[in-house]
């Protein structure tokens, strides 16, 4: 831990603003409740009110106030996010470092299942699954880390063998050690840099393709609040919106709010990543 | 002779982190036209960056910080980057280490070759390609007119590197940069490499720089030899004048090195060996590698397996080891047949034999501190926890020399070469083994520090009464440890005996041809062993 706050001293600029929003999504994600002015599923007013007090962000269809919605759905859309890349990471390494060193038909059956798996679209088999069990929370999670660990799966499995060529791995076999000791105290300390850097970037994916599962109807159900949904409920607005004056332009803005919270998230993680890749290319030599 | 590169006072300086340290202090460097001069020291002596600057060339990471490099009375520092495009390839060329990584995998070799000619406009490619058939007969490469039409893969690592100097000859350079160009070959095709190296540097009457850490080839090739010593000159004479009279300290403890001999063990003792191979047959796929080897390892004895790479060496090793099954005889160890594969062996019997690689970098766990390097043998094979662990830690560390202090919490990333290799010692004496097995444990180090793993070794084995199954390809190596010898070819064993043996003369003739190809520091060694070759047909 000390290891990674002596490095952030020396972060780039990037990193440090992607941090910095990562902590403020955070902040609004933990502390929601009490942030928020309204409920998640209030009905606190008249629907599209315009941008002013005490509706900062104005209302929706129903009348919820936008800007407590939005801060909800930093709870619900990146809390699920994580949970997926972390429950999709646990997977895929786990079968990945396997599979690299154990080798022999343990390998060839989980990478043969692993590329079944990925021949099929993921959007589609996740659609598919889904109108089967219902969109609960859940196998949202589930279907969701079943699928992006075959990705994980394959880059474990990757450096994984990349390490396992080298002679220290051989002289801990030729100690005797057993598979738990030479993954976890050999292969792991060694492949953590580039599972790192892949862990910002699955958890962008993942969380773009809840987004992307709540638009289509088939992600978050409501009231909970999202992201995705609530760019799909309000995408209409902008073609009607009248862009002649500030009080009626917000009306069109409200669809952009929500993907702004997406994109600026999703831009946040990636220079944090940028960062952690450089680091870890600069430790290989 | 007029002074065709002139070197004045230069300083270089790198980068880590922001900090810039200097790597090359004030040298000055003078070469005459027609002239070859050895540039000695050990690795990060800045041998290597020396030879780079007299093109005008800087690593990246690297600067010139004071000084002036001049090339035919032409100044090379600050010069802008076509008056060096100029001159590059086309007057001054250079001979890179590794002529596999230099090469291009995916280009025939003489498209390559005349890539320079061409593009400097010094001939049109069909004189260019005609040339470069003459200059690989002159190379002494086989088949010269078709051998250009091959890709670097398709060609031996003494070919290749053959290939790569007769590119850097192809504009008639005046100066050629030479760096280690021999290092990674075997003896034996290193002697062909050098005789041709050095004729056709004569005939040409061109300059050379020659870069190496090997005093005995340097003797072969230099007329004048520059010691260099963490950035310094030490010492610049002529290379007779210098064998024969060295003036300091620095240059005489190289010179000394290979006079590493300890004292004699006397007779091996009675009894049955400790490790017995008797018929072994090994291969890789359908690849057979190894054929009827049999050899003895007699208890607090060093036997040495010397051959040119793919000779079988290594993977005799590894059946030893068990990571590797014989397809045919047996292995006994201590009177008992060994099973074929480690996950049939028992602790008690994994603790017994320890393997040194030959490359300590990569057999360190680079996120493993050195406690936990020492740490995990002792608590695998003994037991030791806590306390006890601690301190056989700290003993293990004054063993080999080094600080506990100062060494304990390293990563292997903080230690030098030879520190690593001594720590990988450390590991394997940590589990007070019987037998070690040494993979070609100095190879990969400068004299100075391989001579002081040997010389530790030899402590060790005193002490301890530990075996030694010794891999090398360095003869010097062996006639400084070995007390029995045993000599392997294509996965065969040629000959074995005792050292005194096996280096008296009449024996075999490929033993022979691997004894007379060691480089000698003689500076007649090259050629009476090419008139010897020669005459006897």
């Amino acid at each position: 831990m000390t290891n990674w706050l002596f490095h952030l001293r020396g972060a780039p600029l990037s990193a440090r603003i992607g941090l910095a929003l990562i902590v403020i999504y955070a902040i609004l994600a933990l502390f929601a409740p009490l942030i928020a002015p309204y409920g998640e599923s209030e009905v606190a007013g008249a629907a599209y009110q315009p941008w002013v007090a005490p509706y900062y962000l104005g209302t929706d269809a129903l009348g919820r106030d936008v800007m407590s919605r939005l801060i909800y759905g930093a709870r619900n859309t990146v809390g699920i996010a994580l949970i997926t890349t972390c429950l999709a990471f646990l997977i895929g390494a786990v079968l990945g470092l396997l599979a690299a060193t154990v080798g022999g038909w343990v390998d060839t059956v989980l990478s043969r299942v692993i590329d079944v798996l990925m021949a099929i679209p993921s959007l589609i088999f996740a659609l598919l699954i889904l109108t089967i069990t219902g969109a609960s929370a859940t196998a949202l999670v589930l279907v969701i880390a079943v699928l992006d660990s075959t990705r994980v799966f394959r880059l474990s499995r990757a450096v994984a063998q990349g390490i396992l060529t080298m002679d220290y791995i051989e002289v801990a076999r030729m100690r005797g050690e057993g598979l738990g000791w030479i993954i976890r105290r050999e292969i792991l300390p060694n492949a953590s840099a580039p599972l790192i850097a892949e862990f910002g970037l699955r958890f962008c994916f993942v969380f773009l393709f809840i987004s992307a599962l709540s638009f289509l109807g088939l992600g978050l159900q409501p009231p909970t609040a999202d992201w995705g949904s609530m760019v799909r409920e309000s995408a209409r607005l902008i073609s009607f919106a009248n862009f002649a004056t500030w009080q009626t332009a917000t009306f069109g803005l409200a669809p952009l709010l929500p993907a702004a919270a997406i994109a600026i998230l999703t831009v946040a993680v990636n220079m944090v990543v940028d960062w952690v890749l450089h680091l870890s290319s600069g430790l290989k030599d | 002779m007029t002074k065709l590169l002139e070197i004045r006072d230069l300083w270089i300086e790198a980068r880590s982190g922001d900090d810039w340290h200097k790597i090359v202090k004030g040298v000055n460097l003078d070469l005459a036209r027609g002239e070859v001069l050895g540039l000695i020291g050990e690795s990060g002596a800045g041998k290597s960056t020396l030879g780079l600057t007299a093109m005008g060339h800087v690593r990246p990471g690297c600067r010139i910080a004071g000084g002036s490099i001049r090339f035919d009375g032409q100044e090379l520092v600050g010069a802008n980057a076509q008056v060096l495009r100029h001159l590059r390839g086309r007057r001054i060329a250079y001979v890179a280490q590794s002529s596999a990584a230099a090469f291009n995998p995916a280009w025939r070799l003489i498209r390559q070759h005349c890539e320079a000619p061409v593009r400097h406009g010094v001939m049109p490619r069909a004189q260019a390609e005609a040339e470069a058939v003459r200059l690989y007969t002159e190379m002494r490469l086989p088949d010269p007119d078709q051998i250009g039409f091959r890709f670097p893969h398709q060609v031996s690592g003494g070919q290749l590197q053959r290939a790569m100097t007769a590119m850097a000859m192809a504009c008639k350079p005046d100066l050629i940069i030479f760096d280690e160009p021999t290092t990674a070959l075997d003896v034996t095709t290193q002697i062909e490499v050098l005789a041709a190296i050095r004729d056709i540097v004569r005939n040409h009457g061109a300059a050379a720089i020659y870069i190496t850490h090997d005093l005995a080839v340097v003797a072969q090739m230099a007329d004048r030899v520059k010691v260099l010593l963490k950035g310094e000159e030490v010492e610049d004479a002529p290379v007779r004048e210098m064998l024969a009279n060295p003036q300091q300290e620095y240059t005489r403890s190289l010179w000394a090195v290979r006079e590493f001999r300890p004292a004699p063990r006397g007779p091996a003792p009675a009894g049955p060996p400790l490790l017995q191979i008797d018929g072994v047959d090994a291969a890789y796929g359908t690849q057979k590698v190894l054929e009827n080897v049999s050899l003895a390892v007699p208890r607090g004895r060093t036997v040495a397996v010397v051959g040119e790479s793919g000779s079988g060496k290594s993977t005799t090793a590894r059946v030893v080891m068990g990571l590797l099954s014989p397809s045919a005889g047996k292995v006994t160890f201590d009177g008992a047949e060994l099973p074929t594969s480690v996950s049939g062996r028992p602790r008690r019997l994994l603790q017994r034999m320890q393997m040194i690689h030959q490359m300590a970098d990569t057999a360190l766990n680079p996120r493993q501190r050195i406690r936990e390097v020492l740490g995990r043998p002792l608590e695998f094979y003994l037991g030791l926890k806590g306390r006890a662990k601690e301190a056989r830690i700290r003993e293990l560390l004054t063993e080999i020399e080094l600080d506990p202090e100062r060494f304990i919490d390293r990563l292997p990333g903080e230690l030098s070469g030879g520190q690593k290799q001594r720590l990988c010692i450390a590991r394997a004496l940590a589990a007070e083994p019987e037998l070690i097995i040494c993979d070609e444990v100095t190879s990969a180090l400068d004299q100075l520090v391989a001579e002081g793993i040997l010389r530790l070794l030899d402590r060790i084995q005193r002490e301890r009464g530990i075996s030694y199954l010794f891999i090398t390809h360095d003869l010097a190596t062996v006639r400084a440890i070995a007390d029995h010898v045993v000599v392997m070819q294509h996965g065969r064993v040629v000959e074995q005996g005792d050292k005194a043996r096996i280096f008296s003369p009449q024996h075999e003739p490929y033993t022979d041809l691997l004894l007379s190809s060691v480089p000698e520091m003689d500076p007649d060694w090259l050629n009476h062993v090419l008139a010897r070759r020669q005459a006897a047909g």
